[in-house]
């Protein structure tokens, strides 16, 4: 397979129109699939996030895809609910996710200053080197749509404050996850997209 | 937007056209916006909804969130606008004309890309809220008071709140302080001021003494009065965070 073939794994049909134009601003090519063999053989692999985590699990399942996502050894990256679908559960709905990298995601809990969704622009603080953010600006602006979170564990590489610290870029071995959307998020987002794609 | 084109107008009425909708909107998310707002205004006065051709190219050159208004009166309309690539839709004379229509996108697409914007016209301090604002000789005064309608947009599921002073717009003597710091208030969610800014601290005003927690401006920048790296550095200069 040529260098840089991203396959985005789309078991649902979910629009992800920006992430395709943002990877087209970049010059990087791509294909969207739910074909276990497309997945396999590409150099690397985006698990985007759009809508609820029960129905991405069961999307992701009736395309026979857990395994397979389970044991790419490729650089994988989960964007939003995407990042949220590596790890071990989520509250929302109740369902068990892929188990790829440890942690529970819970649901932000309405507050004054902080209301739900978390929606809008904030930092992200770079708490462990990775090969990532390493390009990246510490503390730089990102953009969020999100009401659960990942809780901060030993994979947390960036850290957010909003009513609750949480973990909002995480990583394990070759699997990384953003909670913001890189697609969305200025020239910091596109910088982190072509970092991935380079790695 | 007009017939493909930029325009803008003063209090609502005698637009001008300012420039084409791409070369914009790419220099803006250039100069640093966090997010842009697309007004279709003649869209309801006209009975028609937005014209979409323009919200996939729009999609295509920036890396920023946008926002896309103008008569977007269904579930569908809604839907078709998003699949362009719009982060957000923005409702207003259809939402005052049906009210239910707030609860039904907001349960089908989530809260967070329903903005409820909000025409406010104040004589003394009562402040009324205003439909089919896009056409002078269709702009009228709804039976809803500003008050009463803010709260009772987040009630039914808005998830950020645009509200534009109307006697403020496009004569850039500064945002309306005491109409924002009132409606902040009664507001839960994120409240965008809209309608007035004429010199960089009309922003700084905004956010200092009406805590609102964004501030939209047209003529400022269509006019290259301000240039936005500038407003916010400026703005970072007097603690008021942004993101630079």
């Amino acid at each position: 397979m040529p260098k840089n073939s991203i396959a985005i794994v789309n078991a649902g049909g979910s629009n992800i129109s920006s992430l395709t134009f943002a990877l087209d601003r970049i010059k990087a090519s791509y294909i969207t699939t739910n074909q276990i063999a497309q997945i396999e053989d590409s150099s690397h692999v985006i698990l985007p996030g759009v809508g609820a985590a029960n129905d991405a699990m069961d999307k992701l399942k009736k395309s026979n895809l857990i395994e397979v996502v389970r044991n790419l050894k490729q650089p994988t990256l989960g964007i939003c609910l995407g990042m949220q679908l590596l790890l071990d559960h989520s509250m929302e709905n109740n369902v068990n996710c892929l188990s790829i990298i440890e942690g529970r995601c819970k649901a932000f809990s309405q507050q004054d200053k902080c209301p739900v969704p978390h929606m809008g622009w904030n930092n992200v603080n770079f708490n462990k080197a990775s090969p990532l953010t390493e390009d990246l600006d510490n503390d730089d602006y990102f953009y969020f749509v999100h009401s659960y979170y990942a809780p901060i564990t030993n994979s947390s590489i960036g850290i957010t404050d909003y009513s609750e610290s949480f973990a909002s870029i995480i990583q394990k071995d070759n699997f990384y996850g953003t909670q913001f959307h890189p697609e969305k998020s200025s020239d910091q987002g596109s910088k982190l997209l072509r970092t991935f794609i380079n790695l | 937007m007009k017939d493909g084109q930029v325009v803008k107008g003063i209090q609502f009425k005698n637009h001008e056209i300012v420039g084409d909708i791409i070369d914009l909107a790419s220099r803006y998310s250039h100069e640093g916006a966090d997010e842009l707002v697309f007004y279709d205004i003649t869209a309801s006065p006209d009975r028609r909804s937005v014209d979409r051709k323009w919200i996939n190219l729009v999609a295509k050159e920036i890396n920023i969130p946008f926002c896309v208004a103008g008569g977007i009166k269904t579930i569908a309309d809604a839907e078709e606008v998003l699949n362009y690539g719009a982060d957000k839709i923005s409702i207003n004379t259809p939402a005052l004309k049906n009210p239910d229509l707030i609860e039904q996108l907001a349960k089908r697409f989530g809260s967070q890309c329903i903005v409820v914007g909000i025409d406010s016209f104040a004589i003394k301090n009562n402040y009324k809220v205003h439909l089919y604002t896009g056409d002078p000789d269709q702009s009228k005064e709804s039976s809803k008071t500003t008050n009463s309608w803010i709260s009772e947009v987040q009630d039914r599921g808005a998830g950020e709140i645009v509200l534009n002073c109307m006697n403020q717009d496009g004569v850039r003597e500064g945002y309306d302080l005491g109409q924002l710091r009132e409606m902040r208030n009664l507001c839960k969610v994120p409240l965008i001021a809209s309608g007035g800014a004429g010199k960089m601290s009309d922003f700084y005003d905004v956010f200092n003494q009406a805590d609102v927690s964004g501030s939209i401006a047209a003529s400022v920048f269509h006019k290259k009065i301000i240039d936005i790296s500038d407003l916010k550095k400026y703005l970072q200069k007097k603690q008021i965070e942004v993101r630079l």
